[in-house]
């Protein structure tokens, strides 16, 4: 950690020191070339920012979940024969695709939350609802409008003799959408899925606005106490791309397990 | 398509009439250009790559009647009403309020529109080269076009927006002449980034896309590499294109309202700034419902002309 140009000899702050040769070369990396990677050497910055990194992961694994799970009930909603309910979910999906993300995530926020406040312990009024839930959920509405869908589409392409089948077996309506009509379903629009997954796991960034101490946000504060801007900024470059890239990978892998032999839509 | 290639008896016989997950593009040949990559083929960004979704998002939108138009403006009164009965009686009221800052909003909302655009067009530019470099026959190019295109795919706009807002210098100085670069342009920029990779991605799905035969038969017409694809495969290409390439722009516009992070005073910001001017909890509500509403009346008919474009444009 330097304050200012003229730290070298006489001015600098006395820092943590732990005895790691891997943090201490980043250390020495500074100190050499001027690459101030605080994250590596620093056992504050590396606390927090790895803390960050962690709620990262969370945030984008509810979000995959959540979104997931309201993509296929979702999908089973816009086949009800009650038709209020599908026009409800149609006006769901349509609200939430054309609108911004991060506008929605402030409606939440700031617009809902400010409703949402319960009294805490000491006697001042606190959301009741956090801001990392709230952007769990406003990020989860958001892509599940799109997994709806994708799940939909996939539900168009299943034949509808498949569907008379399983009627004819005097399966319910439930049961066939469970057993028949969504496993076939979920691997056509498998493809589809991936993409607005690896999308959501992109869009976790704007949690930033509404402040859940992600990654990006932790990167924030560190390059305000550092002053490292294009080093931090670098690295979380290097990070998001890496995450996005694990996750195409697997999804790939899976995607090719998954395909339903002969029936390749592109 | 291959209909009866399937072992699985449940799946044919496949009616070629049904929606795909893969779009109109699903029922292009499956020749692959040579690619360094294959497994990107498939990955769009979100809803917009040419292949994976083309369908997907814009499949079902249904046309905006009257009805929708009430139910929207009935949400928006609703607020406005719970707003009313929790607002103190001297206030005025939400509604005059909202007319109010109208004409402010309108302004950020027009920056907002200039921003997709301006990035949309660099983009688009970009991206045409960077997907003509995709399927090169030089392998270094492609190399670095594939990576290009991958990193600037997989990276957050919103770490890309800070990027170029905090790495840019806020003026360039070229010879005597000095340009200024707003924040609004800085981040003009780093959306169009985003941009570039998408619609690189888009070219090469599209000239994947068309049948193999149309290169042979190019080639034995004597043309060279570059007369069969500026007299050939591109003029196809672009009408395969639109329909995604227009999904990208409304993505691009619904993503702009994230410049406002990095503090540039578009519609979102302003709408920050209006509430802390009217420091009003009862117009928060009521104020975030009408930018959203903003945002949905502009992009839910590019929605719309875009699935019947998707329809009109149907390769059969």
């Amino acid at each position: 950690m330097r304050v200012g140009p003229l730290t070298d000899s006489c001015y600098t702050i006395p820092r943590m020191t732990d005895l790691n040769p891997i943090w201490d070369w980043f250390r020495t990396l500074h100190d050499t070339t001027g690459i101030n990677l605080t994250i590596f050497y620093d056992p504050f910055d590396r606390a927090r920012f790895f803390n960050g990194f962690l709620t990262s992961l969370r945030l984008m694994t509810v979000c995959l979940v959540a979104s997931v799970v309201i993509g296929v009930v979702g999908a089973w909603v816009q086949r009800a024969r009650f038709s209020p309910l599908r026009a409800l979910t149609q006006g769901y999906i349509q609200f939430f695709r054309n609108t911004p993300p991060l506008v929605q995530l402030y409606f939440f926020y700031f617009a809902l939350g400010s409703y949402l406040r319960v009294t805490g312990p000491t006697g001042l009024t606190v959301p009741a609802v956090s801001n990392f839930t709230w952007a769990a959920i406003g990020l989860s509405l958001y892509a599940g409008a799109f997994n709806i869908e994708i799940f939909r589409a996939g539900i168009e392409a299943v034949p509808r003799e498949t569907i008379e089948a399983a009627e004819a077996l005097g399966y319910s309506r439930l049961k066939a959408y469970v057993y028949i009509i969504l496993p076939l379903a979920f691997r056509i629009s498998l493809p589809a899925l991936n993409n607005n997954l690896v999308n959501l796991v992109k869009t976790t960034t704007i949690a930033y606005a509404i402040a859940v101490p992600e990654m990006l946000y932790v990167a924030n504060q560190i390059w305000s106490d550092e002053l490292n801007v294009p080093e931090m900024m670098n690295v979380l470059l290097v990070i998001y791309v890496s995450l996005v890239g694990l996750l195409v990978l697997v999804m790939g892998r899976w995607e090719r397990a998954m395909r339903v032999p002969g029936y390749t839509p592109s | 398509m291959i209909p009866n290639a399937t072992d699985l008896p449940v799946l044919k016989p496949f009616r070629p009439g049904a929606p795909l997950p893969g779009g109109e593009l699903a029922c292009a040949p499956t020749f692959r250009f040579p690619s360094p990559h294959s497994r990107s083929e498939w990955r769009g960004e979100g809803n917009l790559d040419t292949c994976a979704s083309a369908s997907a998002w814009g499949a079902s939108a249904p046309p905006l009647t009257p009805a929708h138009a009430v139910v929207l403006v009935m949400a928006l009164a609703i607020a406005i009403g719970i707003g009313q009965a929790a607002a103190a009686p001297a206030a005025p009221s939400i509604l005059a309020t909202l007319i109010k800052w109208t004409p402010l909003l309108a302004q950020g909302f027009a920056l907002n529109i200039a921003m997709s655009f301006l990035a949309m067009g660099i983009g688009t530019v970009l991206g045409f080269v960077l997907g003509l470099a995709l399927i090169s026959l030089h392998r270094p190019v492609r190399g670095v076009a594939w990576f290009l295109t991958e990193f600037f795919r997989n990276s957050p706009w919103l770490v890309l927006l800070f990027y170029c807002m905090l790495l840019l210098p806020f003026e360039l100085r070229i010879g005597d002449t000095i340009v200024p670069l707003p924040g609004w342009m800085k981040s003009t920029l780093g959306l169009s980034l985003a941009v570039m990779a998408n619609v690189a991605e888009l070219v090469r799905g599209a000239v994947n896309s068309i049948p193999f035969g149309q290169w042979e038969a190019a080639e034995a017409l004597a043309f060279t590499r570059l007369q069969t694809l500026r007299m050939v495969i591109l003029p196809q290409c672009i009408k395969r294109m639109t329909p995604p390439w227009m999904n990208l722009y409304a993505i691009l516009t619904v993503g702009t309202p994230l410049a406002s992070v990095v503090g540039v005073s578009e519609a979102m910001t302003l709408t920050g700034d209006i509430l802390a001017a009217e420091n009003r909890s009862e117009l928060l509500v009521p104020m975030y419902l009408y930018l959203l509403l903003w945002f949905f009346l502009y992009c839910y008919p590019i929605a719309r002309f875009t699935v019947s474009l998707e329809r009109r444009f149907q390769v059969r």
